[in-house]
């Protein structure tokens, strides 16, 4: 299905991350935002709160996070697709109500323009430290999708992308921006709606006799019912069998978590998006996301004139970690260096996917302020002068 | 039985999911009497049953989602009004109905209470009030009368409760009343009333939890409760909702304390977009019917 022209604002424009998320959201047909201000992040809903009157859709200034967050959802189970955005402390107190989006498979996404942390933090300044909590927030088993641009382009280009995997395996999807990203303003081209592909809602075509709401035809994703249209469904957190009633015993509960578990991680290939460069023959592999991304070209390109074999993996989806890509990549190369503005995090998984194979290198940043070229260098250099393991 | 008798369905057997029964309610707990009220207020009001929606929040009363024919949420512990405010704004011709408890809805959902009556949100809530945390085993609630004995103040409570009526009209509220389950007639006119209004729209039920309130207070069984909210009960419809706060064995005023009309979020949304875009303004799109 193709983007309904309405929301498409065809053409070279000059954006910064956070508008350009907003146009992003209406061009994959987001009709509906709530949200609650929140540095860095207002700007997007900012932007949607204009342009949604003239669209035909609904934005709500809601009272918090919690209200926001779930908002939303009632949106989605009134037909629209939905999303909300905020930053560090607003994503903290949308935890539960990713849980609840993951257990009745309500298809939204979650943006986090990503600042310094942890608590109130460096409101203005940017950090990539809610990585792990975008993974592992909520409470119980569950898998999530998350896309990490590092250019006000792709801000447009994944939130599409985040929508249509959102209607596609019916999941809450976390945009993870950083500050930089949506503070920063480039060119960004917004093709014709013709050319824009977006999912459609996994809509059942069942009679009301033959629906089951979390009934499933072998592909993991139930087919979705809206209110009011006759199926008197019924949706609950609570653990639940194909109709959708609560039954709390161990077996209902382990095949409704191994399927939502599942139904992302068996299409964890299709979903993982990377860019890569120069990884045949690479001793070292630089594997960053987001705004680190760009300042790690820069090292990788000065660390290649100094004749350094170093390739680059930058990761666009973040989770499902692309394990399999870099437990490939542990058997040809010596070392991976993963420079991120956190202490510490993504290094984690791109080291248990190594597997003990090459080494792992971290170069960590606190935040509020991007890494020098020369930093990531140093450790380059440092990394390609390591054993092979 | 009587081959005769057989065939007799209860009236409101429709609208509830009866291969879900039997419910979880204790034996003597009111809220299965509120959710007879409601039936029977859907067939004098014959509502179209395929636009409305119920949503709950957590808690005994929460699992009212769970029992109705209807499309139906049981959403996060104290978020049901937020989903309830998604789900009306994007379809306006859903009627949505909130079922939830005191503490659910005024506790640790008591900021989306008032700001959607303050908003004027077109819902319908219900709210039962057993003065109790009931699901969890006993603990004080917001609306726990003064003194009482619950299993978080072994000692008593000390803390004033929350006047719901009170707190609700004073956020906005267009309509609210408040009965207690022995009124099962007056409630189920209420909710008909309240159908009929556009804006957000309160009925408090007081009801019994004769486990963990009634019995840790000596105040009886079910029945004993009923007992005491018939001889205790007084009527008084346009009381000023001040005047309507409750205590553990005094009187308790019922009826319909607020009627009246303002403009619902989503009118003010439209005239105010009419007025600054004119022609640029673009209503959103109702989303088909698909069933078929």
């Amino acid at each position: 299905m193709k983007a309904d022209p309405r929301g498409v604002l065809t053409g070279i424009h000059f954006l910064d991350g956070d508008h350009a998320c907003c146009e992003g959201a209406l061009a994959a047909g987001a009709r509906f935002a709530a949200g609650y201000p929140i540095t860095p992040s207002t700007e997007i809903v900012e932007r949607f709160a204009s342009r949604v009157p003239k669209v035909g859709g609904t934005f709500i200034q809601m009272e918090d996070e919690l209200a926001a967050s779930i908002t939303l959802q009632g949106a989605v189970w009134g037909g629209a697709k939905a999303f909300t955005v905020t930053s560090g402390p607003g994503f903290s107190l949308m935890m539960e109500h990713i849980g609840y989006a993951a257990m009745t498979e309500t298809p939204c996404v979650f943006v986090d323009v990503q600042r310094g942390g942890p608590s109130t933090g460096l409101p203005t300044l940017p950090a990539q430290a809610d990585m792990m909590q975008a993974r592992w927030g909520s409470h119980g088993d569950y898998e999530i999708i998350a896309l990490c641009p590092n250019s006000p382009q792709e801000c447009f280009d994944l939130t599409i992308k985040a929508f249509n995997l959102a209607e596609e395996f019916r999941v809450p999807v976390m945009f993870m921006m950083d500050e930089v990203v949506g503070h920063m303003t480039e060119k960004v081209v917004i093709p014709p709606a013709d050319q824009i592909d977006v999912v459609p809602r996994k809509h059942t075509r069942k009679s009301v006799e033959d629906y089951l709401p979390y009934g499933t035809n072998g592909d993991q994703v139930p087919e979705m019912a809206h209110a009011g249209e006759g199926y008197n469904f019924h949706v609950t957190g609570l653990t639940h069998d194909e109709h959708g009633y609560p039954n709390m015993t161990p077996p209902v509960q382990d095949k409704l978590v191994r399927r939502l578990q599942n139904k992302i991680r068996d299409a964890a290939d299709r979903i993982a998006l990377f860019e890569e460069e120069q990884l045949a023959g690479a001793d070292v592999v630089v594997v960053s996301y987001g705004i680190t991304s760009r300042v790690a070209q820069r090292a990788i390109e000065v660390a290649r004139d100094q004749g350094l074999r170093v390739g680059k993996l930058r990761l666009i989806t973040a989770w499902p970690f692309p394990e399999k890509k870099i437990r490939e990549l542990a058997n040809k190369v010596k070392a991976f260096v993963v420079p991120e503005l956190n202490l510490g995090q993504m290094v984690r998984e791109v080291e248990r996917s190594a597997a003990g194979k090459a080494r792992t290198f971290a170069v960590s940043h606190a935040g509020g302020g991007v890494h020098k070229p020369e930093d990531i260098l140093k450790v380059i250099v440092e990394a390609s002068k390591c054993q092979s393991i | 039985m009587p081959e005769h008798l057989i065939d007799i369905v209860n009236p409101v057997e429709p609208f509830l999911r009866t291969d879900r029964m039997p419910h979880i309610w204790c034996p003597g707990c009111g809220i299965g009497t509120t959710v007879n009220s409601f039936a029977r207020a859907l067939v004098d009001s014959k509502i179209d049953l395929g636009s409305l929606a119920l949503v709950s929040g957590i808690g005994c009363t929460g699992r009212v989602a769970g029992y109705v024919k209807l499309d139906s949420f049981h959403t996060t512990h104290g978020r049901a009004i937020p989903f309830a405010t998604g789900l009306k704004l994007a379809n306006p011709k859903l009627n949505v109905v909130v079922y939830s408890g005191d503490g659910d809805l005024s506790a640790i959902g008591g900021n989306h209470l008032i700001h959607a009556a303050r908003r004027n949100i077109d819902l319908k809530v219900i709210c039962v009030n057993n003065l109790i945390y009931a699901m969890t085993g006993g603990q004080t609630a917001p609306t726990t009368p003064d003194h009482s004995t619950t299993s978080t103040n072994p000692y008593g409570t000390f803390e004033p409760s929350f006047n719901l009526p009170h707190l609700v009209e004073a956020a906005g509220a267009v309509y609210v009343a408040r009965w207690t389950t022995f009124h099962v007639r007056q409630l189920s006119r209420s909710i008909g009333e309240a159908f009929k209004k556009k804006g957000f729209s309160f009925i408090e039920v007081i009801s019994p939890c004769p486990t963990l309130y009634q019995r840790r207070n000596k105040l009886g069984d079910g029945l004993d409760t009923m007992k005491y909210y018939k001889e205790k009960s007084k009527v008084r419809n346009g009381a000023p909702t001040n005047e309507v706060g409750l205590t553990m064995t005094g009187e308790i005023i019922v009826g319909k304390f607020v009627d009246r009309d303002r403009p619902d979020y989503q009118t003010m949304m439209r005239g105010q977009f009419e007025q600054s875009l004119g022609e640029k303004y673009i209503e959103q799109d109702q989303p088909e019917t698909v069933c078929s």
